[in-house]
């Protein structure tokens, strides 16, 4: 086993190797890795912001559904309370017209009444002073009783 | 067998000889003949083998992962980019989990050392003989294919590391923080030249033991894949198929320490005690 001018070649031919590979064989390679490496862990970072758009989008679908459901029920329970209120007030107009007719039926009824017994009155008088002219066989001054009379038909 | 005249101790050292290359003691040049015509060699020769596989497979390596490289994209990978990314972001992990610095050498460093010491310790699954023997058709004579085996591959490597690992220490440290490291510690300033023997010993016991782990698991690998080859051929299998299943997991193995020791010694460096 000779020690000789080998170990010199080889020492040239490995430091020759070794700057080809560091030259042009280790930075071609070792950046596509990491553009490789980078591009995936960009695409797990866009996946993960797609899922969180996504929880957001459902959250606010969820929101806005349950607002409008709110909102219905609102409209549905003013448009109820609406349709009472105007049946109340359509009760208590019928109920007040219903007074004032019966009021006014009233009135016309004593009216009447008084009218009769007005009529009543006149002819009881005249009953009366029929019978009393028979009664006193004479005459009476119409006239000078009719004071007399329309006291005592007054009085009835 | 490469062929029936040769005896097995024969056979084996012709199977651990590399092609090596250099100047003669006569002065001309050409391929050493055997063990001792290599040694006569000195330093100044080269192992055509070693360092045509290792080149080869670097450049494989690189080839490889600069055409995915190339096309890559951050959309859906397929086929060629779904390996290189396995492989890249493995050794980006490992980078990642001990080296807490920011360096930007360190892990296309580790990458190629994992891949290419990969590469090179695959080609311990080839059968021993059959390279070899097509290369000894062609009229080469000796042939070994694969780098890790031997010595200088490994030490070049781990000297590599070594001088990174100084580099960086200085670069962080300063000059007089690394020094300090060394010789002030663990026994205070009274004792500097123990210090140093010890630190010294540490930092240095770094890269041999670095290339030595490598060279030995593969030698050794080697070598019974060698004697299982002198067998007689019909049970070669049986012993062969096993060694080479669990080998797998050592060709792996000692490439992923190889890198994971690299990234700690150079984490070391970068941290202040």
């Amino acid at each position: 086993m000779n020690i000789n001018l080998t170990l010199i070649g080889q020492a040239i031919s490995f430091a020759i190797f070794v700057w080809f590979c560091m030259k042009y064989v280790w930075p071609p390679v070792i950046a596509a890795l990491e553009e490789r490496s980078k591009k995936i862990a960009d695409g797990l970072e866009a996946a993960n912001r797609a899922s969180r758009d996504l929880e957001l989008a459902q959250e606010k679908a969820t929101q806005t559904l349950r607002e409008s459901k709110e909102q219905a029920a609102e409209i549905i329970e003013q448009a109820n309370k609406r349709a009472n209120q105007m049946i109340d007030e359509a009760k208590e107009q019928a109920r007040l017209e219903g007074e004032r007719r019966l009021q006014a039926a009233q009135a016309e009824i004593e009216q009447e009444v008084m009218r009769a017994k007005e009529a009543l009155r006149a002819q009881v008088s005249a009953l009366a002073l029929a019978g009393a002219e028979k009664i006193l066989g004479a005459s009476v001054d119409e006239k000078a009783h009719s004071e007399i009379v329309e006291k005592l038909a007054k009085e009835l | 067998m490469a062929s029936e005249n040769l005896t097995a101790s024969s056979y084996i050292q012709h199977h651990l000889q590399n092609l090596t290359f250099g100047q003669h003691p006569d002065g001309s040049w050409g391929i050493a003949h055997g063990a001792e015509e290599a040694a006569a060699m000195g330093f100044w020769a080269i192992h055509l083998d070693t360092m045509l596989f290792s080149i080869g497979l670097g450049i494989l390596f690189l080839w490889l992962f600069r055409k995915a490289a190339k096309k890559v994209t951050a959309d859906t990978p397929s086929g060629l980019q779904n390996f290189v990314e396995m492989m890249v972001e493995f050794v980006d992990q490992s980078v990642k989990e001990t080296f807490h610095g920011k360096n930007k050498v360190i892990a296309p460093l580790a990458l190629t050392i994992f891949v290419w010491v990969f590469l090179m310790n695959t080609m311990d699954l080839v059968p021993v003989d059959f390279l070899p023997h097509l290369a000894s058709l062609l009229g080469v004579p000796y042939f070994r294919v694969v780098p890790t085996t031997d010595l200088n591959a490994t030490l070049g490597m781990s000297i590599s590391v070594f001088i990174l690992i100084v580099y960086y220490s200085i670069k962080v440290k300063g000059v007089g923080g690394f020094v300090g490291e060394l010789t002030l510690q663990p026994f205070g300033k009274w004792m500097i030249p123990f210090n140093l023997l010890l630190e010294g010993v540490g930092l240095l016991a770094k890269p041999v033991s670095l290339a030595l782990r490598l060279f030995g698991n593969l030698y050794a690998g080697e070598l019974i894949f060698i004697l299982i080859a002198i067998l007689p051929w019909g049970i070669q299998w049986a012993l062969s198929v096993p060694w080479a299943i669990f080998h797998i997991l050592v060709i792996v193995l000692q490439a992923f320490i190889f890198m994971m020791l690299t990234i700690v010694y150079l984490s070391m460096a970068h941290e202040d005690h």
